[in-house]
């Protein structure tokens, strides 16, 4: 493994930060430029950026405030949100993003993942996944930004996991909902079992409240990064805070 | 003359021009042969695949001038892999500025491929390309396939096997990682790049 990365994710809808609690009743977090180099100084690793109200609105991401972001920050940048065209992620990472995430289009269309690796390669090509639990078993969820465009598709989320590998994914964001926003911890028996499954590194979301957190998803799901974005944003909980408790852990962070 | 950035095709070139928008060096993004014969700089990110990135060098006409090509010349992520004789990736045959063939990465439990995230540069020799990085110091590196460790290498990075990071041979220069992703030690690096002398 190389480091252990802390991603920083800025939800963003209508141009400004929000956070909400499972993915509904958003409140206003701040400016996704300043906010994205204020990580930057405590040492995120990664940032990404997610239009949450793109897909469920049918339109992609503001290039704009996009290449504002991406102008001033020197850590590697992540974009989601309505990414639904070859064009459109190929205009993402003309205006600065390092790498495209694709949730919703991907499930209405899976050759997309495809088309967009050999285009871009898989390095470029994050798969976002909305997962949750529904009577024992995982499943995937749709349209999350809105909660009038939400709905459960018939797909089970490690079957889809692996499958986006196959079709040439290069990451995969695992986003349990049932944890998004509790902040008692990431859901380590889900990331777990998706983890055994793949060879593409897996990234863990949803659930971080302290910085313990960190270290107790590296040790129990062997992830390659955790994503974060409420404790983040009100100071719940620093970068560097969750960089220190992961070193302690027995992990190593970068420095 | 400036500092010229090769537009091949699909690739995150438009962070590699903010990285030399705030190290206020500013550069051109073009295909044109000829300007990109006048440099007094090139560098070659990466794009897509090996043996595609290839084919877009041919079609443009711009092989023969990247071989020719005498100043400095920075090849970033697969640029860096370009620069070598050849690649598993596609069976492509490579620019042949450096010896050896470009593996592939294997995946495996303990290191998953792509490598995707910061990992330590150790540092093998002197060069001034280094000047004022430390060894141990962090950079952002994804990539799937892996430069060979020869006499050219004068930083090395770790992930599943030990493997090129900075390469130099003569005027032909390589970074594995992304420097303009990697925080302020890519941001020296590239300046370091930017003050060779031409």
């Amino acid at each position: 493994m190389p480091a252990r990365r802390i991603i920083a994710c800025l939800d963003v809808k209508g141009g400004r930060v929000v956070k909400g609690v499972r993915f509904e009743g958003h409140t206003d977090a701040g400016d996704p430029a300043e906010l994205a180099l204020r990580y930057r100084d405590e040492g995120a690793d990664e940032i990404v950026i997610y239009d949450i109200a793109a897909s469920a609105e049918g339109r992609t991401i503001d290039y704009a405030w996009l290449a504002r972001v991406a102008r001033v920050l020197d850590v590697p940048l992540c974009v989601a949100g309505g990414i639904r065209t070859l064009d459109q992620a190929i205009a993402c990472l003309e205006h600065g993003a390092d790498k495209v995430s694709i949730n919703s289009p991907a499930l209405e269309r899976p050759e997309f993942i495809t088309e967009l690796a050999n285009v871009a390669g898989s390095q470029c090509v994050v798969l976002g996944v909305d997962s949750r639990s529904d009577n024992g078993a995982w499943s995937i969820y749709q349209y999350t930004g809105d909660v009038n465009t939400i709905r459960r598709t018939s797909r089970h989320t490690l079957d889809w996991v692996v499958e986006a590998q196959e079709r040439g994914a290069g990451e995969i964001v695992l986003n349990c909902m049932d944890k998004d926003g509790t902040r008692d911890g990431y859901d380590i028996a889900q990331l777990a079992a998706a983890r055994k499954l793949l060879s593409i590194p897996l990234i863990a979301s949803g659930g971080a409240g302290a910085a313990r957190h960190f270290p107790e998803v590296f040790a129990g799901a062997d992830v390659s990064g955790a994503l974060a974005a409420s404790i983040f944003h009100f100071n719940k909980v620093s970068i560097g805070e969750a960089k220190l408790a992961t070193h302690a852990g027995g992990f190593e962070v970068r420095t | 003359m400036s500092t010229v950035v090769v537009k091949l095709g699909i690739g995150n070139t438009a962070s590699v021009m903010f990285a030399l928008e705030r190290l206020n060096a500013p550069a051109i993004l073009t295909d044109d042969p000829a300007r990109i014969a006048d440099a007094k700089r090139i560098i070659l990110p990466g794009v897509g695949a090996a043996a595609h990135a290839m084919d877009l060098i041919a079609q443009k006409g711009l092989r023969d001038i990247l071989c020719a090509f005498k100043r400095p010349l920075l090849g970033v992520c697969l640029g860096q892999q370009l620069l070598f004789d050849s690649s598993e990736e596609g069976d492509a045959e490579g620019l042949a500025l450096l010896p050896g063939r470009v593996k592939r990465l294997p995946a495996s439990k303990e290191a998953p491929a792509p490598h995707m995230g910061w990992s330590k540069l150790k540092i093998e020799q002197d060069n001034p390309l280094l000047e004022g990085v430390e060894d141990g110091a962090y950079a952002y590196f994804v990539h799937s396939y892996v430069c060979p460790m020869d006499s050219n290498t004068i930083a090395s990075a770790a992930y599943g096997q030990i493997f090129a990071a900075i390469v130099n041979r003569g005027n032909a220069y390589g970074c594995q990682f992304h420097p303009e992703r990697s925080s302020a030690v890519g941001a020296r690096i590239l300046a370091n790049f930017l003050s060779l002398p031409c």
